[in-house]
């Protein structure tokens, strides 16, 4: 190498394609940057468990644990991580950077147009986990202990990963839909029949009525059993692939209504 | 064949009925400044919009960098930077965090990364507010720091959407001294839109006149000036100024009377020769002048003989349209 070509200032720079994994990493890092600086949008999430999982225990233990073999703190945990994770995500960012304009300053660079919505996606994924673990630490102060051990720990806290980002990708398309803060917000209302019109307080046999019925259909109670087996049941094949067979029940409908209104969002129209 | 860096042909977008960039043909060569100017509503930025690759033209064609808008849109974005209207930051990334991911996207390494940052950083002069979230910045500061990240990867060709809009008239002196040291000094094509003729006439070395889409007219702007004579009598009247137009029309050597409002220019080769015929003129037809000035041509007087309004009322008549 010749003296002048170790001189930084005579290198002539030169764009080019990142290539898609750089812009995912590139984005993904500034989305997680976003976090602690936006601190308001995730205190409920690290609250809204907690409380749940506190009034739920305590208004209902005694009643539930009148039915057979039921350790009620067990079954409430995967309640509590489903309120840590579910809904929380940059949408509110991403809406923000399409009013602003600076979706479409980013628009301008040679970005991968995937990469604009995984790396708000990625950022989602690593900020679910870390809202889970102090779930989890506090189930196991309060004695919930897992069947499957450490490893159950892990595919449960994947499975909440997962489900985070397929429910997600609801309040990401209305996001790059409509470019409305307001419409992002309102998305919050899909929060309350997902995760309330399920076994949310008691086991599936207790349910009566019309409730009973509505339960089979929706897909969080097959994500609630799935991870409750990894708790108290052990590695259930049955449980969890429907659990997973849920979340890509969601997924398919989420993913494309995301990536068709992230296209729409970047076609030049 | 000179070497252009935006060429258009018939380039055309309608939104529904509305036709916001009516067939226009642009040649800019490389290394100029060229002044993109219209009031507001004329079809500036969606002009620039086709351009930059965010939006599709209806019809016609671009070529950008010696790239198609149209089919190689990626091939463009590798090559032009761009600052849009209002300085459109994230408010929650630091300076060096926004100009960072911005040589990331663009593929530069971490090492070119640093150097640019460090060659833009004496550019735009931020000192160690670069540090700071740009929620924090003033409005100046905003425009220099998206001067900095649209030329992080060394575009040959920047386009600039309305670069002063809103800022005061230092910071708006300083973003001018920015933008003449970058086509100087980096060689860099730069393609300005502007609704201020002053800032046209500052900056570009040519200018094009936009209005209702259409390109009116086209020149550097000594030679638009030119255009309509050495000089111009501007005279303000009480009353009806058809009546004075007519008054004045008659006297030899005027070469053209606009009129606006209670105001008429009057183009003539002689300014000085022939301000007393005209304040006769006027006198025997019993106008009551309030103003009568001589001077030489601006590029408003241009705007005026071309679109038949003042440009600045021209907006304020566009907003009032958009409300």
């Amino acid at each position: 190498m010749s003296a002048t070509e170790a001189r930084p200032e005579h290198r002539v720079v030169k764009s080019r394609r990142a290539g898609f994994i750089r812009d995912v990493i590139s984005l993904g890092g500034r989305a997680l940057r976003s976090i602690p600086r936006d601190p308001e949008s995730i205190i409920p999430a690290l609250i809204v468990p907690v409380f749940f999982f506190a009034v739920n225990v305590g208004a209902l233990q005694d009643v539930a644990e009148a039915m057979p073999g039921l350790d009620y703190k067990a079954f409430q945990l995967p309640v509590a991580i489903l309120f840590a994770v579910t809904g929380v995500t940059r949408a509110n960012i991403l809406v923000l950077d399409i009013q602003g304009g600076y979706f479409d300053r980013l628009a301008l660079t040679p970005v991968n147009r995937f990469a604009m919505l995984l790396g708000f996606m990625v950022a989602d994924l690593v900020l679910v986990m870390s809202l889970s673990i102090p779930v989890i630490v506090l189930g196991t102060i309060v004695g919930v202990r897992f069947e499957t051990g450490i490893l159950g720990i892990f595919a449960f806290l994947g499975i909440a990963g997962i489900w985070a980002l397929a429910y997600n990708a609801f309040p990401y398309a209305v996001a790059l839909k409509t470019g409305n803060p307001a419409a992002v917000n309102s998305s919050f209302l899909l929060f309350l029949p997902v995760t309330f019109l399920t076994t949310v307080f008691v086991p599936e046999e207790a349910l009566t009525g019309w409730m009973s019925q509505v339960v089979k259909f929706n897909p969080v109670t097959y994500l609630l059993q799935g991870m409750r087996s990894l708790i108290s049941d052990g590695w259930v094949a049955s449980d969890l692939l429907a659990a997973f067979a849920a979340i890509g029940a969601v997924a398919a409908l989420s993913v494309p209504l995301a990536m068709w209104s992230l296209m729409g969002r970047v076609r030049r129209k | 064949m000179p070497d252009y860096a935006v060429v258009t042909e018939k380039l055309r977008r309608s939104f529904d009925d509305l036709v916001a960039v009516d067939g226009i043909d642009l040649q800019v060569a490389a290394g100029e400044i060229y002044g993109f100017l219209g009031p507001n509503g004329a079809g500036k930025s969606t002009a620039v919009r086709m351009l930059t690759t965010l939006l599709m033209p209806t019809s016609g064609t671009a070529f950008v960098a010696g790239r198609d808008v149209i089919r190689e849109p990626v091939e463009v974005r590798l090559r032009i930077g761009a600052a849009l209207q209002d300085a459109a930051l994230d408010p929650k990334q630091t300076g060096l965090e926004l100009l960072r991911l911005q040589g990331r996207l663009y593929g530069l390494s971490g090492r070119d990364i640093d150097m640019r940052i460090g060659e833009l950083e004496s550019l735009i002069e931020i000192g160690d507010a670069i540090k700071r979230q740009v929620g924090t910045y003033s409005g100046g500061m905003k425009r220099r720091l998206d001067l900095a990240a649209s030329l992080m990867h060394n575009p040959e060709v920047l386009f600039l959407d309305e670069p002063t809009t809103g800022l005061d008239p230092i910071s708006r002196a300083r973003v001018w001294d920015e933008v003449r040291r970058i086509n100087r000094e980096l060689g860099v094509t730069i393609f300005l839109t502007t609704q201020y003729l002053e800032e046209a006439d500052a900056l570009a070395d040519r200018i094009g006149i936009i209005t209702h889409g259409k390109l009116a007219i086209e020149g550097t702007p000594a030679a638009l000036k030119r255009q309509l004579g050495s000089d111009v009598i501007v005279v303000r009247v009480d009353g009806d100024a058809q009546e004075a137009k007519r008054a004045v029309e008659s006297i030899a050597a005027i070469e053209a009377v606009d009129v606006y409002d209670e105001e008429i220019s009057i183009r003539v080769a002689n300014g000085a020769g022939f301000i007393s015929a005209v304040a006769l003129a006027l006198n025997e037809s019993s106008i009551r002048v309030r103003e009568l000035t001589l001077r030489t041509p601006t590029l408003d007087d241009v705007f005026l003989s071309v679109t038949g309004g003042r440009l600045q009322q021209e907006e304020a008549a566009d907003e009032e349209a958009e409300r």
